[in-house]
């Protein structure tokens, strides 16, 4: 205990006597400590962009069509399945979604969207948070997500022009705005939420899917009775409805075309930051005990034990970085203040923690050398190097 | 009779040198009583360092004893012989002395702080002990504010601080000019007299053995000579032998 006290003693002594120099490192910690959490943050945001609808589904179970490879895009389920699906016992409820890629046209220029449809009160469909849902049919009305209304400055009760490409030609559609969500987007594109008969009318098709006027849902969120029951419900559903494939959100989530890539390369850059400040601190530290080695010398040959020295090595190495990733953490937050909305950062709570918590480890880690250089220091020959 | 603070019994340290073995200490005895402050001098290579780190417990010995305040050092492992530099030995070196980020001040409390000793009373004393040295004015300078000399005080002001049973000197004047090295020896000497400790100083400028008590004369490892009366001490002192 008492050498754990002098030890913390000399490390607040040696860091506030050396205030300047130790400052300069804090500052190259804050420095990586911005990066990291911005990366951690456009992360997040670029996940949630691609995500966030699938994400955020009532449901615990996605049907895919067979070899579509839980890719959303890829499956293209029949019209019945949807009732083969509710049928198995154990599903709840299960909602068909279509999706589909569009225009638009606002005031403010063009918007793409994704234009999804799902049926009011099944899962698929998100809670509406002002206004009301869409009439069934085909009652060109939408529910808007927030984002997107911000972005083309439309309200509630206005009407909103889509234009999709069908068969060759570019054709108009005028939909009305009912309702708001929120936390909807989807393939990195805001979302907009209509009827599947309206959703069939206004989407960009194909002249040969002009022929054919019955929405196919690409996918069915399945809600299940007992949501703890993911493995043995994907074995019923698979065992008693043909032609299909399931996975849960997280499988679902993983095969959205591009995400794993973009997740993995934005982890690789923080990783690779966190490194570098693992070096940078590891060789600040190791150049100081170099020139320190007479004075632990002293240090030692005066009745000081290892235990001090290191702990002490250890303890200015936590202040340092502490102080680092404090001027870090509040750099971060005023930077944040003044980055425009378009830009997908998102500082979520968990994810700053585990970027604090390895910003706070890289420092011990990149000072294990040095300190451990510093303990087997012999104060006899450190003296004689005086 | 003062009681023996100090005894070394036939101690040897040997070295193996390109294959061969050197006897750095070469069987050497001897003892120093508390308030008795002996210098150590000899040529260089002569082996006074050498003996100055076995009594410091910093180096161990090839074969011999050695007895600090009845603590025999062979019989000790690391763990018991930081501590018995920390509670029973004060030191002060050539230079670089101090703990460069503590004021005098604490420097000299450091030794308090090692041994649990920090208290009111103790604080008092290492404020009294450095005003003694003359550093009154200097209790908050950081060592690098600080000449040479006033260096050297605080570190004989931390030697004595936690009142060791014995206080060990390597050279230390070697970086002051003659007066004040003269200044920090008498000093020195007063202070080991006055609190009745066994001091030993190693130093090759002989006129520093002025307020010795005793001088023990090494050469190529072993003691050649023992110079005790004042005589005897002050004619080397003038470099009479």
């Amino acid at each position: 205990m008492r050498a754990l006290s002098i030890a913390t003693y000399l490390a607040f002594k040696e860091v506030w006597r050396n205030r300047g120099r130790f400052l300069l490192v804090s500052l190259v910690i804050a420095l990586i400590t911005l990066l990291v959490l911005f990366i951690a943050a456009l992360g997040e945001g670029l996940a949630n962009g691609n995500r966030q609808y699938v994400a955020n589904l009532n449901a615990q179970l996605i049907v895919f069509l067979q070899k579509s490879d839980y890719i959303i895009a890829s499956s293209q389920l029949q019209v019945d399945t949807v009732n083969q699906v509710r049928r198995v016992d154990g599903v709840a409820a299960a909602g068909p979604i279509y999706t589909a890629s569009t225009e638009i046209e606002s005031n403010r220029g063009p918007l793409k969207v994704s234009l999804l449809a799902a049926q009011p009160g099944q899962p698929g469909m998100p809670a509406v948070l002002s206004g009301r849902d869409f009439h069934g049919g085909d009652s060109r009305e939408v529910v808007m997500d927030q984002n997107t209304a911000l972005q083309t400055g439309i309200q509630i009760g206005e009407e909103i022009t889509i234009r999709s490409t069908q068969g060759g030609t570019d054709e108009f559609f005028y939909l009305r705005v009912v309702g708001l969500t929120s936390n909807q987007s989807y393939y990195f594109q805001p979302t907009i939420f209509t009827s599947p008969e309206t959703w069939e009318n206004v989407k960009p098709q194909s002249a040969a899917e002009l022929k054919d006027d019955t929405p196919y849902p690409n996918v069915i969120a399945v809600q299940l009775s007992n949501p703890t029951q993911i493995n043995l419900m994907e074995s019923r559903l698979l065992g008693q409805v043909q032609n299909i494939e399931v996975a849960d959100i997280p499988t679902t989530i993983n095969n959205i075309p591009g995400y794993s890539a973009q997740q993995g390369t934005v982890q690789t850059q923080g990783i690779f930051t966190l490194l570098i400040g693992v070096l940078v601190i590891g060789g600040f530290f190791q150049i100081q005990i170099l020139q320190k080695v007479p004075q632990i010398g002293v240090l030692k040959a005066i009745g000081s034990s290892n235990a001090t020295v290191g702990a002490s090595a250890v303890i200015q190495i936590i202040i340092v970085t502490a102080m680092g990733v404090a001027i870090g953490g509040g750099l971060t937050y005023l930077f944040s203040l003044g980055f425009p909305p378009t830009i997908p950062l998102v500082f979520n709570g968990t994810n700053s923690l585990f970027a604090i918590i390895a910003l706070m480890l890289i420092g011990p880690i990149g000072g294990l050398v040095s300190i451990i250089y510093a303990v087997r220091i012999e104060p006899l020959k450190a003296l004689r190097l005086q | 009779m003062k009681e023996v603070v100090l005894e070394v019994r036939d101690l040897v340290k040997t070295f193996i040198l390109d294959g061969s073995a050197l006897n750095a200490v070469d069987h050497v005895s001897f003892q120093v009583r508390s308030g008795e402050f002996v210098a150590l001098v000899g040529p260089s290579g002569s082996g006074k360092t050498t003996l100055l780190s076995i009594l410091a417990a910093l180096l161990t010995q090839s074969s011999g004893e050695v007895f600090i305040d009845g603590h025999q050092l062979s019989a000790m492992n690391e763990s018991q012989r930081v501590k018995l530099r920390r509670s029973r030995i004060g030191f002060t070196f050539q230079s670089n002395n101090l703990i460069p980020y503590l004021t005098a001040q604490e420097n000299v409390e450091f030794m308090l702080r090692l041994n649990g000793t920090m208290g009111k009373v103790n604080r008092l004393r290492a404020e009294e002990l450095l005003a003694r040295l003359g550093l009154e004015g200097r209790l908050h300078s950081l060592p690098a504010q600080m000449s040479g000399g006033q260096q050297q005080r605080v570190a004989i002001a931390r030697a004595l601080i936690h009142n060791p049973a014995v206080v060990l000197a390597d050279e230390p004047t070697a970086s002051l000019d003659t007066e004040r090295a003269m200044q920090v020896v008498q000093t020195f000497a007063g202070l080991i007299h006055e609190n009745q400790r066994a001091g030993i100083m190693v130093t090759h400028d002989l006129r520093m053995c002025k307020y010795v008590d005793r001088i023990l004369q090494m050469r190529d490892g072993k003691l050649v000579n023992e110079y005790k009366t004042r005589a005897e001490i002050e004619a080397l002192a003038k470099g009479d032998h």
